[in-house]
Parts: structure tokens; sequence; C-alpha cells
């Protein structure tokens, strides 16, 4: 008899096997964390039901096992070994297994090689990912895969992370989208994220059979890898258990169970986690506490029997909705904080409906929604202003604080600060889409531990040893926190320590302060998640000054807005607002329809909301042009889309040699015109890859080996399979260490994936082999070396090139490099000078030549120019600038340009920069610290967009509003 | 006390005065390497402490004072120099730190002025930093390196490499337990004194020491069983430092395995060796290229020392540079230099052809030439040699050592399957 025991991040499973590898006792619990306890409770269950169990040999496995069966006397066996052990034995003949456990996804491939795919540290949990989602969707978990089932069309949810996923999601929901096809959605994307995350280039064929808690239970989500990997795989009878039953196997010595019992009862761990100081020392610090932050309070009046003038504000924000109406003094007369439950239009409905139950003969004078979904309700109910949410939040905090000089807010889904300077909004942060998760990380913690949000929260107030948790992404913490429980950290110490990781990564991570002197000592905190005394507490001690906490600390934003309508209304005598009136309330439709929009490759999803009476609002659009069916004005004064259309001029030319494929992504976004005119002049046709799209990126995503490395870098797997898929046989893609040099920084390097992609398509592209693929390394910095060195290597493939033809071929292709820049330059030029004319501010979006590509921008550059603003590059002002010295060493061509022409831009009052960051840009974790001291310390403001797969256009908008805003255009 | 004098970039410098009066902080790396190198600092008139401090301030630190997408490496080493200097256990105006600086296209060259940018948000602009470098980048007047310090300096890396491998080759053997590491720090004391004395650079003397240390080393009472055979690639910190990798060799060799840490004689030359790549590939001055090639010569010259003297006494030697370079040859190109660059995947072949297969390929999350030297190669290295058993494993301030060692043990479950296979198979044959 064997007994295996598997404790995984979130459930433990315990098995019997009988001699003949018989299951003869399983069970399946949550642990909720209190794995000891669960370990003692198992056994001594076992042992009732099966008195003979004690004498049976045992081992554990499972990721949250390892420091317990050491201490145990228990042999340990790591989950992915017993799993395959599992499937060795029970299905026979198994070629891959796919497993997604609490946290982990893993694929094992047991034949032609046995190889063991793990999640990266990055990639997030799965179940844990499907829960989150679930909560987000405000669904029961099992009711995800019956939705799922009833879905009509997918959309594009980032298959990397759970926290991309959510940023993905909730637009969508705020957005309108329909439950069910989100589901199916979430489902496609873990398929995704483990296909191509853990396959690495290698298929997935054969007898496949699927493991594990999500797989078990969901059938729509097993249908997904069905269709994806085109195959029929198995879900086999205790699927749920083959970790427990490999562990089983595997065990090979019994044990003493009262001994094992009393010794797990006795396990604490190390006891060796790093910790804080207590948030409170005692009941008496906390009463302090309390009695000082009770000050900053707005006062409650009744709304029913009102008879002044009423101003409404709103906020529909990520997870929640808020709303509140004033009177003309600012008090509050009502408000409501409702959990959004993904559709903003409804709950506003309510609130207003209730409104007008109370009070129906309300007087409203004016009213302002701000949030994500500010448009739709705007929309919707003819609200009279929508404002930026950064303004909204700037408007209330002044109200508590007339000179207040530093506002954060701290939501479900979002932090958002930003330092006020000359009374102006300067120095906006939000947080990037890898360390969201702050309110509604602590909200699935709580519930994951089996607490409410606000009695775990309270938990943590008096705790002796808040465990450090660092400040990164909420994956991350979730580990770390398994980490702290192991090592012995109550329940208390972790809740008080996720408080102080909020704080720490709304800090260091979004903000990047290292002293309080640096945000200033006057502080307005707001946001759902202030109104926890211990996030509250934390962030006072890590910052060191005492801030002030509004008793509406949640409803900001609607206070806000509110308050904002107050001060615009235009007659001022008897202001009366736009907003819809009783009647038209209750004869109000709220119907959606999903369309693909088709007027541009970006090929925008949108949903098109109709309110009856023909009123109708799209969302999911990138431009206007859905909605005016005209083009924008495009490249008269949009650098980016002038450089776009001058890179497709370049066509083949038929040649004597044959074809020869470019790839078009990275730095082909600027060697173009060099590599085209040279192997034109050398006789070939050079085919260069198609745009990029979501389709093109799937056809290579398989065979990408890293999953941390950018996007861009990403893309280049697709379109050299794109090439290779249309026929190409000779595809040209060559290392580069050096770029040219352009007299502006102390060396003039590629970034290293700049420089050496090729070799990664080389080693990891299987299809590589049917074709000739050059990837040599050049040196285009020497010009007068180039072309003997260039002949040097081409004649290995091409024997009949001679030394003169690549001599002369050389010449037109540095001829055409330049021609191609001094075009570019030229028309930004233009567009500068015309936009100074037409008083028009220049927007210097500014990244790298690859930004270029739409299906990397995600079209932000029409999104900015849709605010009618010019935009340049920085590579157009760069010339404009001498050689100068950076606090950073200045060695990379691209990333010289942007030193320039952030210094150039401190000089003119029309323009502002806008940096577009990839996400995984290693490089540009000190480029953006450099740009921001150039700009800053001329008193510029500094604007960063990180970019990835998919991108939050919700987010990017309030950045650019808020930078207009900041700057007085909007 | 000495004043504070800046160049004409503003730059401070570390002045004559300072070399009398600070006391030089650099962070740990190797144990052995750094240990001796420090002694030939301190025979030279300098004041040195070599960082090893540790616990999760460091990280903090770092996260507080640097970009949080910065390199791990970055984080840790920042945070320990300035932790040190908050530790209230120096005088900070007479404080002086030095880190190394290869140059290159990696994130890695522009460590020293993320430490400085760190240094002014912390208010401690008034600590000299030191670069440590061969490039004759960052000129101060009161350090040099002189010739003989740079003979010093190589001898000590030879010395270096050999206790490092011998060591690591006896240790998990040992009948004895501490035999193997009390000899490691008899031998650092030994040539810290030597060179003390004016004695132990000269080839003649270096090829002697070498004999002797290699000598005791293999008369440590072994008993030689079967050992599973990791070796350890990857960034260059976080490959060799215990803060940076969680202490990778000491959880290692808790599971009973036999860590092979390439030395750092090989990475020295690849650096050396890429100048003459760059002239091979793109062209440039010939002069330049004799000169270097005599410099590439002299550190070969040192490589065959330290082959010979392992050989002679029972250890497995390193591959010859020559040897390990011609393996990546169609895998990865000679020009890709950035970190740790080919020599990278080049050593992962080295050790799967001399019999370890299995492999931890460190990095810092998202290291950038790692995507491609590194996670990039190991499709091709496993098709070449299917026996190799990878895994890749991220450092960085929130990876969780429990997830690390995790994955670990499952590239240690697959090594031991493969480690039992070969004994019964072997066993077979001798029946």
């Amino acid at each position: 008899m064997k007994l295996g025991l598997d404790i995984g991040s979130t459930t433990i499973k315990c098995v019997v096997l009988d001699d003949k590898n018989k299951l003869i006792y399983n069970t399946y619990e949550r642990h909720f964390s209190q794995i000891t306890e669960k370990i003692g409770e198992i056994l001594a269950r076992v042992r009732e039901t099966l008195p003979e169990a004690v004498n049976a040999k045992v081992s554990m496995s499972g990721s949250a096992g390892m420091g317990v069966a050491e201490s145990c006397g228990i042999d340990f066996v790591q989950e992915v070994y017993a799993t395959r052990v599992a499937a060795n034995t029970f299905i026979p003949g198994t070629d891959v297994v796919i497993e997604l456990g609490g946290e982990d996804a893993k694929i094992l491939f047991l034949t032609n090689g046995l190889e063991v795919r793990m999640n990266g540290t990055c990639a997030g949990g799965t179940g844990a990912f499907i829960d989150q989602m679930a909560t987000l969707l405000n669904v029961p978990l099992e009711e995800l895969d019956d939705l799922a089932k009833k879905y009509e069309k997918t959309y594009t949810i980032a298959s990397r992370c759970g926290v991309f996923a959510k940023t993905d999601i909730q637009p969508l929901l705020n957005q309108g989208a329909r439950k069910s096809d989100i589901a199916e959605s979430i489902f496609q994307a873990v398929v995704s994220q483990t296909v191509a995350g853990l396959a690495q280039g290698r298929e997935i064929t054969g007898k496949i059979v699927y493991l594990g808690g999500p797989l078990t239970f969901m059938s729509e989500l097993r249908k997904c890898f069905d269709d994806t990997l085109n195959t029929q795989g198995i879900c086999p009878e205790n699927s749920l258990y083959y970790v427990a039953c490999g562990a089983a196997l595997c065990a090979e010595k019994t044990i003493d169970f009262d001994e094992v019992i009393e010794k797990v009862k006795n396990y604490h761990g190390s006891g060796n986690f790093a910790f804080n100081k207590p948030l409170f020392e005692n009941q008496e610090d906390y009463n302090q506490f309390k009695t000082r932050h009770d000050k900053a309070t707005v006062t409650q009046k009744e709304l029913k029997g009102y008879t002044g003038k009423a101003y409404i504000g709103m906020d529909a924000g990520s997870t929640t909705v808020k709303a509140v109406v004033l009177n003309e003094n600012g008090e509050l007369l009502y408000s409501e904080y409702m959990p959004s439950k993904g559709n903003p239009v409804d709950l506003i409905k309510g609130f207003l409906n209730k409104v007008y139950e109370i009070c129906p003969e309300i007087d409203i004078a004016s009213s302002a929604v701000t949030g994500y979904g500010e448009e739709i309700i705007k929309n919707a109910f003819d609200v009279d202003f929508g404002i930026v949410e950064t303004v909204a939040h700037f408007t209330a905090a002044k109200y508590f604080m007339p000179d207040v000089e530093f506002v954060i807010d701290i939501g479900g889904q979002d932090i958002k600060c930003f330092k006020i300077h000359n009374g102006a909004i300067d120095n906006i942060f939000l947080n990037e889409a890898c360390s969201s998760g702050c309110g509604s990380f602590l909200q699935t913690f709580a519930n994951a531990l089996d607490y409410s949000i606000e009695d775990f929260a309270k938990m943590g107030l008096f705790a002796k040893h808040p465990v450090d948790l660092g400040s990164r992404c909420t994956v991350f913490m979730n580990s770390s926190v398994k980490q702290a429980q192991k090592d012995g950290a109550t329940i208390e110490d972790i809740s008080a320590g996720l408080s102080l990781s909020v704080v720490k990564n709304a800090l260091y991570k979004v903000i990047r302060a290292s002293s309080p002197d640096e945000l200033g000592k006057k502080v307005v905190v707001q946001g759902g998640t202030f109104l926890n005394d211990a996030v509250l507490r934390a962030f006072e001690m890590e910052m060191g000054v005492n801030v002030v906490r509004p008793n509406i600390a949640g409803l900001m934003g609607a206070y806000g807005a509110a308050l904002y309508s107050m001060s615009k209304v235009e007659n001022r005598e008897n202001p009366k607002s736009s907003i819809i009136d009783k009647q038209g309330l209750e004869n109000f439709v709220h119907e959606i329809k999903v369309v693909n929009c088709g007027m541009c490759q970006n090929n925008c999803r949108l949903t098109v909301n109709s309110f009856g009476s023909g009123k109708k609002f799209i969302a999911g659009n990138r431009c206007e042009r859905p909605i005016t069916k005209k083009k924008s004005s495009g490249e008269d004064n949009n650098i980016y889309d002038y450089k776009l259309k001058l890179l497709q001029s370049y066509k083949p030319v038929k040649g004597k040699r044959g074809k020869i494929g470019i790839p078009m992504g990275l730095n082909m976004y600027e060697l173009l015109p060099f590599w085209h005119s040279f192997f034109t002049s050398l006789g070939f046709e050079v085919i260069c890859s198609p745009l990029s799209s979501r389709k093109l990126y799937q056809r290579g995503q398989q065979t990408i080996p890293s999953d941390t490395v950018c996007f861009p870098a990403k893309l280049m797997h697709g379109h050299v399979q794109t090439l290779i898929d249309q026929g190409v046989d000779t595809i040209f893609y060559p290392c580069l260490s050096y770029n040219f040099d352009e007299g502006l920084g102390d060396n003039h390097y590629n970034c290293p994936v700049v420089a050496y992609y090729p070799e990664v398509i080389n080693n990891n592209m299987k299809d590589i082999q049917k074709i000739i693929f050059i990837k040599e390394y050049f040196g285009i910095h020497r010009k007068k070396d180039f072309p003997k060195k260039a002949f040097e290597k081409l004649s290995h493939y091409f024997p009949d090139v001679t030394q003169n033809q690549v001599k002369k071929a050389a010449d037109s292709a540095y001829a055409e490099y330049d021609k191609y820049m001094e075009k570019i330059r030229q028309k930004g030029n233009e567009i500068i000078s015309n936009a100074e004319k037409e008083g028009r501010h220049i927007m210097v979006l500014s990244g790298r030549p690859y930004h270029v590509d739409p299906e990397i921008n995600h079209g932000i550059d029409k999104l900015i120019s849709s605010f009618g603003v010019s935009i340049v590059s920085e590579d157009i002002i760069s010339p404009r600038v001498e050689k100068f010295k950076t606090g950073v060493l200045n060695q990379w061509t691209y990333h010289s340009r942007l030193y320039a022409a952030a210094k150039y831009i401190t000089e003119r009052k029309d323009m502002d920069l806008i940096q577009l960051v990839s996400f995984g840009c290693g490089v540009d974790a000190i480029t953006t610290d450099e740009v921001r001291d150039i700009l800053e310390k001329k008193g510029k403001i500094y604007t960063q967009i990180k970019i990835d797969e998919i991108t939050n256009l919700g987010a990017v908008k309030i950045r650019i509003r808020s930078l207009l805003a900041a700057i007085g255009r909007e | 006390m000495a004043e504070l004098v800046y160049d004409e970039t503003g730059r401070l410098l570390f002045t004559k005065e300072m070399k009398e009066e600070y006391t030089i902080l650099i962070p740990m790396m190797m144990p052995t390497h750094f240990n001796i190198m420090k002694s030939v600092l301190i025979h030279n008139g300098y004041k040195m402490e070599l960082l090893d401090t540790d616990g999760p301030e460091i990280a903090q630190t770092g996260l507080k004072y640097v970009h949080n997408d910065t390199c791990y490496p970055a984080l840790l080493v920042i945070g320990q120099l300035i932790h040190a200097l908050e530790s209230g256990k120096y005088d900070i105006h007479k404080t002086a730190l030095m880190i190394t600086q290869t140059g290159g296209g990696c994130r890695a060259s522009n460590y020293i002025h993320l430490l400085r940018k760190a240094l002014h948000k912390a208010g401690l602009d008034f600590v000299p930093i030191i670069s440590l470098n061969l490039s004759g980048l960052e000129k101060n007047p009161g350090f040099s390196l002189t010739l003989p310090m740079i003979r010093e300096l190589a001898a000590g890396l030879v010395y270096g490499d050999v206790i490092m491998l011998a060591a690591n080759q006896t240790r998990p053997y040992e009948i004895t337990k501490g035999q193997t590491n009390a000899l490691v720090e008899k031998w650092t004391q030994k040539i810290s004194e030597e060179f003390a004395n004016g004695y132990g650079y000269k080839t003649k003397e270096i090829e002697e020491s070498l004999y002797e240390i290699c000598k005791e080393f293999s008369q440590i009472k072994v008993k030689r069983v079967p050992k599973v055979k990791v070796g350890v690639v990857g960034e260059i910190y976080v490959k060799y430092a215990r803060l940076g990798n969680n202490d990778l060799e000491r959880f290692l060799s808790e599971q009973d395995c036999e860590v092979c840490l390439p030395g750092l004689m090989g990475f020295v030359m690849f650096k050396v060796d890429n100048r003459l790549e760059d002239i091979k590939l793109y062209g440039g001055n010939k002069l330049k290229y004799s000169v270097v090639n005599m410099l590439m010569n002299f550190l070969k010259k040192m490589e065959k020392m330290i082959i010979d003297c392992t050989k002679k006494y029972g250890f497995l030697p390193p591959s010859s540079y020559n040897h390990t370079k011609e393996l990546v040859k169609g895998v990865i190109g000679y020009g890709s230099k950035m970190g740790e660059g080919w020599l990278l995947t080049a050593e992962m072949l080295e050790l799967a052809e001399t019999g370890f297969e299995n492999i931890v390929c460190t990095q810092p999350f998202g290291c950038l030439p790692n995507h491609i030297n590194g996670k990039g190669a190991v499709r091709k290295i496993k098709s070449i040699n299917p026996k190799a058993n990878i895994v890749t494993i991220d450092y960085d301030p929130g990876a969780p050592k429990v997830n690390q060692e995790n994955r670990i043990k499952l590239m240690l479950a697959v090594a031991r399957e493969e480690l039992e296979k070969t004994i019964s198979k072997n066993s077979k044959k001798k029946k």
C-alpha cells in the first residue's frame, strides 16, 4: 500500500494506492493556506478510514510541500516528475501531458526526448488566473464554463500574465462586451499562454492528456485546447490526483503516523521571513490615528425634500462606479459606491432612478462624469461634462487641502498619482500594465483565504511581524506569500505585509520615489483602498509624513466631478443641467452590438451601444474614422503615418538573381531603404514581409524561446514564418552589433536584442532549415570597409557576385539610406513649421524606428493626433542638437536620439515629449530615467506610455488628456 | 581631510590624498578570486574592504534607488554599496566605492552611471567611485593600475580559477568534511602573503604554486561515488555571486551534486578576443589587432598552465578557449559579444561534452543578451547534444527562492534518473 500527498498552492490532494496501484482512497481539499493543519487533519482521517494505511509507504509532492516534507521526514518528489511517473503508469503511450494547477502550467513531453516545461516566474498562475477573472466578471467559477459555451465572438486578451489580461478585460466590460464572449476569450488566453509560453517550438502532437483542476472542471477550456492543437485530448479519471498518485508510486519508506502528525503540527517553518515594523504598537496608537483622520470629513445632508440647486458627479471606474449628489455648498446629499459588475450604464441608470425617486422635484444644475466609462455614460445620459480622472481627483483634493502638493489614488484596479506644480497637474504616474493589482488584489487575496476584505485588512493592524513582500507584481506576491507562510508567517503578518506591499508598489514601482521630500509634504490620499486603515498607516509609515484621507476617499473622483461641474456652469443665474430627466430615464434603453471596424489595418473590434431614439456610442475605436467615416488628416501632421507609407513604397523590382526576403521588423523599419537598394542593385527581387498583424504574430508564436523578450522581437518570428510560407527561399536578416554613428553619443551600438535577434530566429525556427537564412554580421558603421567585408560574406552564398558589384550596391545603399532619412526629416520639419503657423501643439512621440509598426504602437499615434496636435518623432529633431553630456553612458544610436530630442524640446514652449516604451525593453529602464531627468530639469513634463502585445488605450488616453490639461491644451 | 576634486565633466575624482585616507568598498562576487584581488590592492597601498553582506534589505535598498526594471545585478550591487554606506559602519566622508566596468553594448556598462545617480538620490554625491577596468575609462589621480598590479591581478585570476576548480571537484567527495574549504582558505592566504612579499606573480612562480595547489587538493582523501554533475552558466554576476543566485552552489551541494562553474579566465579571454573578432568582422586597425593579439597569446599561456596543472593531478581540466570557441561554431556567430555573448552558449556545449549535461543557466529577469545566448540557444544545444538537461532560472527581487528551487529540483529529478540508468548499465557491463 502506498500513500501520496500533493500540497499545491491552493489545494491538498491525498491518495492511497493498493499493491496493484489501484486508487482506494482519495481526497481533494482547499487548504486556505492553513497547510500544516490540513495535512495533520487529512492524515488522521486517512488512518481512521483505512487503518492499514499506517503501514503504507509515503511520499509528498507539490510546490508548497517542499519545506514541510523535509522537516517531517517524508520523502519529497518534484511534482512534474511525479506527474510523469503517474502518466507512464496509468496511461502508457502518453506523448504529452498538459497540466494546469492553481498557479502553475506545465507541459511534459514524454516521448521522443523527455522534456518538461513549467511556466516561468513571469507567466503567472493559470488556475489562480481563472479564479481572478471569474471574480472580475462577478460570476462563480462553475458558471464561467457555462458562459463560455454560449460565446459568439472572442476578443484578444493578453496571454501573458493575469494582470495584463485584467487590464484588457476591464475596458471590454466597461464598454459593454458580453460576458460569455469574455469567458471564452479568457480560456483562449489561457490556451495561448500555455501553448506559446511553454511549447517553445516543440510541436504538441500524439496522445495528449489533460490534468489538474481547471482542465478537469472546465470542458470548454479543454475544447479550446483541442481546437488550438487540432487534436482530441484525454482527461482521465482521477485527473486531479496524478501528482499525488505519482508521489505514491515513488514512495519508498513508511512513516510513523503519530510522529508525523505531531511534527506537522509543530512545523512553524524557519521563522526566517523578512519583516517590517508593526503598523500599530497598541490600541492607543491606533485611536490617535483614528482621531486625526476623522477631521477630514464632508458633511452629510438630506436629499429628500432638498429644494436648492443640485450637482451630480459620477466616476465610472474600472471596478467600481461611484456617484454623488451635492448641494451648492459642496455638502453631500446622496452617494453610491457600487461594484461595477461590468456594466456602468445599468448602475448609473439605477443611481439616477434612486435620486429621482427620493427627490422627484430635484433641480439639477450641472453634472459631470469621469473614469473609464466616461464617454459611454456621457453619451447615454447626456451628462454636461466629461473630464479626465486626474482633473477630477485634483479638484476634489483641493477642497480638502487647497495647497495640496501631491495626490495619490489607489483604486481597485489602478494607481493614479500626480504632483501639483504652480496650481497645475504635473508629473502623472499611472501604474503600468505590469504592476496593477492594488485594491482588487487585496480583495482576491482575502477571498482566497476565506475572509472578507474588511476583516482581512483589519487583521493586519496589530500584526507583530508584517511580512516584507517587496514591491512587485501580484503574481510574484502570490508566491512570496506562499514562501512566507512556509517560513511561519501568520495570517495577520501577511495581511499587514500585503498592505505594505500595495504602498511600496505605489511608491517604488509607480512613482519611483526615494524620499517623501520628492513628493512634497502636503499629501491627499484617496481611492477605496485607502479606506483600509492598514494601507493608510502603511503609507504614512513608508512616507514618513501625516497625510489627509477624506472620509469620502472612495468617492473622490465623483466628488471632484461634481465640484468641477459646479465651477463650469455657464448660466450662473439659473444653471440647468442637460442630464436625462425623470421621464427620459423611464424610456431609456441600452443595446450592445459587437462589430469589426475594417476601415484600416488596425481592424478594431467595436462595441456599438445604442440608447434608443437613434443615439449611438461606439467604443473600442482607436481613431475617429468609424464615427466620422472620414480618414484622419494622416500624414500631413503625423510623421508615423508618413514613415509607414514611405517604407511601403519600397516595392520589389524583378531581378536576375531571384527573390530575397526581408522580415519587416525591428531595425528593418529604418534600414529597409539601405538593404532594399543594396540587393536591388545586386539584381535581387526584394520581398518584404507584410505589415504585422495579430495573425502574423500567431504564425510564429510557438517558436519564441523567451517569453520575456520585447514584443517587437517576438513579432520577428511571425515575419520570418510568413516569408517562408510565401515560398521565399532566401531570407536576409543580418546581425548588427553597431548602428550608424550619428555623432550624438559615446558609442553607436544596437541593443543586444536588435543586434542579435537573427541568432534566435536561426536557432529556434524549424522551417529555417528549409531555406537559406543569411544572418551574417555586417558593419554598416564602417562605410569604407563595408563593401569588402560584405563581399566576403555574400560570396559564400552567391559565388557569382563580384566585388565590383557589391561596391556599386553599397554605394547605392548608403545613398538611399541618406535620401530616406533626408526625406523623413524634411517632412518632419514641414509638419513642425505648419504647426507653428497654425498654432498647433507638437508632440514628439519618441521611441524606436520600429514603433512605427501599427501592430506595435496600437494606433497610439492616431489617438494622439485625434486631440488636434501634430506628431513628429525623435529622429526628426535630434540633428538639431549638438552632442552633449548625459548622466548615463550614451552608447546606443537610437537612444542617443532620444536624449537629443528631449534636450531640444526643453527649449520649445510648443513641444512636449511622449516616450513609447516596449514592455520588457531592458535598455529603456535606463533611458526613461535619463529622458525624465533632462525634461524635468527644465520644468517639462515627462510622459511615458508602456506598450506590449496588447495595450489598454484607456490608460493611454488618461495620460494624454492629463498632459494636455496640464499644458493647458484641453 | 581630502578635498573633493572634480574633473572637467563634473565627475568626482579619487585623489591621491584619498588613497591615504579613504577605505574603498567593493562588492563581492567570487570569494576566492576577490579575496586575492583585495590583497593585491591592499599591499599596493589601498585600504580595501570586500562587501559580503546579504539579507533582503540589500535588494530593498536597490529598489529604492535604482529603476526597478534595471537588471538585478545592478539593483543588488548598488543596493549593497548604499546599504553599507547607510549602515553607520563606515565614515562616509572617508569611503570610496569601486566597481568593475567592462564597456560594450549591454546595459551593464551603465552600472557605474546608475550608481552615481543612486548616490545622488541618496544624498551621497560626495562619495567617489572608482571604475576598475582595462579600457582606460574614467581615470583617477589616486588610483592607477600599474603593470605589476596588472600582473598580480592576472596571476590572482589564474590562482582563483584553479583553486575553485580543484575545490569543486574535491569537496563533494571528501571523507573528512571541511578539509577542502580549509585548503581553499589556506591557499588564499598564502598567495596573498606571497604577493605582499613580492613573490608569486612571475610565470615560473605561478606555475610552481599551481602544481603545489593541485597536488595538495589531490591529496585530500575522497570517496568517489557517482553523483549528479551540474554545470552552472549565466550572466556573470548571478552565476558567481551567492547574493545574486540565492546561494545556488550551496543548494546544489545540499542536493548532493558535483558542481562545475566555468572559470573566469574564459570570460576574460572572450572579452579580449571580441576586439579581434570586431576587426575580423568589420575591418580595422592592423596595429591594434597585433597588440590585442599579443595580450591574447599571453592569456593563452596562462590558460595552458591552468589546464596542465589540473590535468596532471587527475582533475577534469577546463577545455581550452579555442576548443570551446570551436564548439559554438554554427550555433551562434562570433560577433555576438554583448554580455556573455556566444561564450555562454559555448560553455553549455562544453559542459555537456565533458559530462556535466545537467545545466543551470542563470540570468537576471529580462536579461537582454541571454534572450539570445541563453534561453534562445537551449533548443539548438539540445539538438546537438540530446543528453543536455538544461533549466533556465530567472533571478530578480520578486522571484521567490522556492519557485527557483522547485524548478531546479525538477531538472535534478531527471538527472538522477539518467544517473541511475548509467549506473545500472555499467554494473550490467561489468557482470
